[in-house]
């Protein structure tokens, strides 16, 4: 039998794992399983035809890519965000860093309808896009940006710290081997915080995945084009079709739970390949 | 190549970092700059590699005014102090590192790469090590690797930040004479910072003092140890005593306020007065410390302890015990007057 269990110096191993067991399964487990109960009266051939429904694929397609594309757009400028706050010292410097955290503390809805107001044709910032007969509102580009603001906190507070352990040093003894800026990135900082930024990028695309409060009032909502999946679980729900409202969670549960398998993947496999 | 340094200025803040230098590094030799934390070597060192920009001055490589050139540009290897490896990288990544990020044109095919950074491991000694992580190594083999890196991308000068200031004291001793050696068999213009002066001493071709952003003597070791310029030389490398005129005017030959600097081999005990200048005094500790026997004295009615010492022979010939009243005297010393002194102990 392989050993279970390590000789530790900190004793409570059994009541750790029985806890961490029983608090999993109240929290995560139960809940989740519940979940597939209720989506299994509705029997294969019922969930099958509500899967493969237009209106519900339409849905899971907009939710999906917007929320990679904001993901994606996170992973860009979290980390330039990052770098400014690690590397450069200026003036307001900490009142920057708090306001990273903002997407967190503010209400979701209060952020959707800030946001609607600043994007609509006639808002401050969509004024500019109208003239150039851009909609950011009430389509799918208005729920990018509400699920970019959502999600930069998360790529930005993920890489800071790994960027900060990056010494200056490192840096400069690349620079004094004759690399230029291009080369320095490449090759020193960004293998040295991709692991960080690709868990960061998990995160930011897993919360705006679920994001629900801020896309209902800058998206639009119209069926097909801008109408997110959480929503028309929520419609469902309205409508007292619970299993089909759990259809569709058990649905996004299963191709997130697909996608950050494969991200944590990646990163086991670039992570193998790297510092050991 | 040589190096040439003219009236050097740095400034951080309101603290002066490097104050007027003037140095002139040869071709070929292996310069130590010395001095306390704080006292500016490291930003000197920093700037003739191109980290750090100079506030006033000039800096010539052979002749050819470098200021406006790059880091990159300079053609200087530099050894920090943590090593700065490459985490994610194999050692031989980490040393192939400077060849290939070459310009295209400039750039070696890969097996050229391969035999080149096979050879630098050879020769620091640790090529079983090329498929390891930086991680996985000692502290002297990261810095020898660091040093590997270095020399890949065949650096005309060599810039060494306290190399060995972040490794325990037997490894340090080992690395130092291997960097002399290594020296001896590339010839390559090496400068390195530190604070150890049996560091500076050992290893070094010339020696630079610095102290508060000025240097204070440059010479071969022995000269800085022999004949200090000034009382702070004296003080930062090796031991030494100090005499006021007050209390001992025979010795200071001077009848203004003055000090004479007395290293603790360069005092004699005696049972009996040598001449009418020697100086009584009671015997406080005994301390054998290897080869040498270490011996404190106080003068009469004096609380100060003066460190003498002896080689064992001489210990033998006249063996002493605490309490013991005995006679000092000092074969060599050096005066300062007092103005000077008055600076020193604003330091």
């Amino acid at each position: 039998m392989p050993q279970f269990k390590a000789h530790s110096v900190l004793p409570g191993f059994n009541l750790a794992l029985g806890y961490t067991l029983l608090y999993l399964s109240l929290i995560v487990l139960i809940p989740l399983s519940a979940l597939f109960f209720k989506t299994a009266t509705l029997g294969w051939g019922g969930f099958y035809d509500l899967a493969t429904g237009d209106r519900v694929l339409a849905s899971l397609r907009v939710t999906f890519l917007t929320s990679f594309a904001a993901a994606l757009l996170n992973a860009f400028f979290g980390l330039m965000v990052a770098w400014v706050l690690v590397r450069y010292r200026f003036p307001g410097k900490r009142i920057v860093d708090a306001l990273v955290d903002l997407p967190f503390a503010l209400p979701t809805a209060v952020a959707g309808i800030t946001l609607a107001a600043l994007y609509a044709p006639n808002g401050w910032i969509g004024q500019y896009f109208a003239a150039h007969d851009v909609k950011v509102a009430y389509t799918p580009l208005g729920i990018v940006v509400a699920l970019t603001f959502i999600g930069l906190p998360f790529v930005v507070r993920t890489v800071q710290p790994v960027l900060a352990d990056v010494e200056a040093e490192v840096e400069e003894a690349a620079a004094s081997l004759g690399a230029g800026r291009w080369d320095v990135f490449r090759r020193v900082i960004f293998p040295a915080v991709y692991p960080a930024l690709l868990t960061g990028f998990a995160l930011a695309f897993a919360r705006a995945i679920g994001e629900y409060g801020s896309v209902i009032f800058i998206a639009g909502n119209m069926p097909y084009i801008s109408e997110i999946a959480p929503l028309l679980i929520v419609a469902k729900l309205e409508q007292y079709d619970y299993a089909g409202a759990t259809a569709i969670a058990v649905l996004m549960l299963l191709i997130s739970f697909a996608l950050l398998f494969a991200i944590n993947g990646l990163q086991w496999w670039s992570s193998r390949r790297g510092a050991k | 190549m040589s190096i040439t340094i003219e009236n050097l200025n740095k400034q951080f803040g309101s603290h002066k970092a490097l104050d007027d230098i003037n140095l002139e590094v040869n071709s070929g030799e292996l310069l130590a700059l010395l001095g306390p934390s704080g006292c500016g070597k490291t930003s000197l060192l920093r700037i003739i590699g191109g980290l750090d920009v100079a506030d006033a001055g000039k800096l010539l490589f052979h002749g050819e005014d470098v200021e406006q050139r790059d880091a990159r540009e300079r053609n200087v290897g530099f050894v920090f102090q943590h090593y700065a490896l490459f985490r994610h990288m194999t050692v031989f990544e980490n040393v192939a590192f400077g060849l290939r990020v070459k310009p295209k044109k400039e750039r070696h095919n890969e097996a050229e790469i391969k035999r080149r950074v096979h050879e630098l491991l050879n020769l620091v000694q640790l090529d079983w090590l090329h498929d390891r992580y930086p991680a996985q190594l000692s502290g002297g083999q990261r810095q020898r690797i660091a040093l590997a890196r270095a020399l890949a991308v065949e650096p005309k000068i060599l810039l060494l930040d306290e190399p060995f200031g972040a490794l325990d004291a037997q490894v340090r001793k080992e690395l130092r004479r291997w960097l002399r050696r290594l020296h001896d068999e590339l010839h390559i213009t090496s400068i390195f910072v530190t604070h150890d002066q049996e560091e500076a001493l050992e290893v070094a071709d010339r020696v630079v003092v610095m102290n508060k952003g000025r240097i204070e003597q440059i010479g071969t070791p022995d000269e800085v140890y022999a004949a200090p310029a000034t009382p702070f030389v004296y003080q930062f490398i090796g031991n030494v005593n100090l005499f006021h005129s007050r209390d001992h005017a025979p010795w200071t030959e001077q009848h203004g306020d003055a000090v004479a600097y007395v290293r603790p081999h360069d005092i004699d005990i005696n049972r009996t007065p040598q001449d009418d200048t020697a100086l009584q005094v009671e015997v406080k500790l005994v301390r054998t410390i290897g080869s040498v026997v270490r011996v404190e004295v106080a003068a009469d009615g004096s609380g100060e302890l003066i460190e003498i010492e002896l080689s064992r022979e001489r210990y033998d010939a006249t063996p002493l015990a605490n309490g013991d009243k005995v006679f000092i005297r000092p074969r060599q010393f050096r005066v300062f007057d007092t103005g000077v002194k008055n600076e020193l102990s604003a330091a």
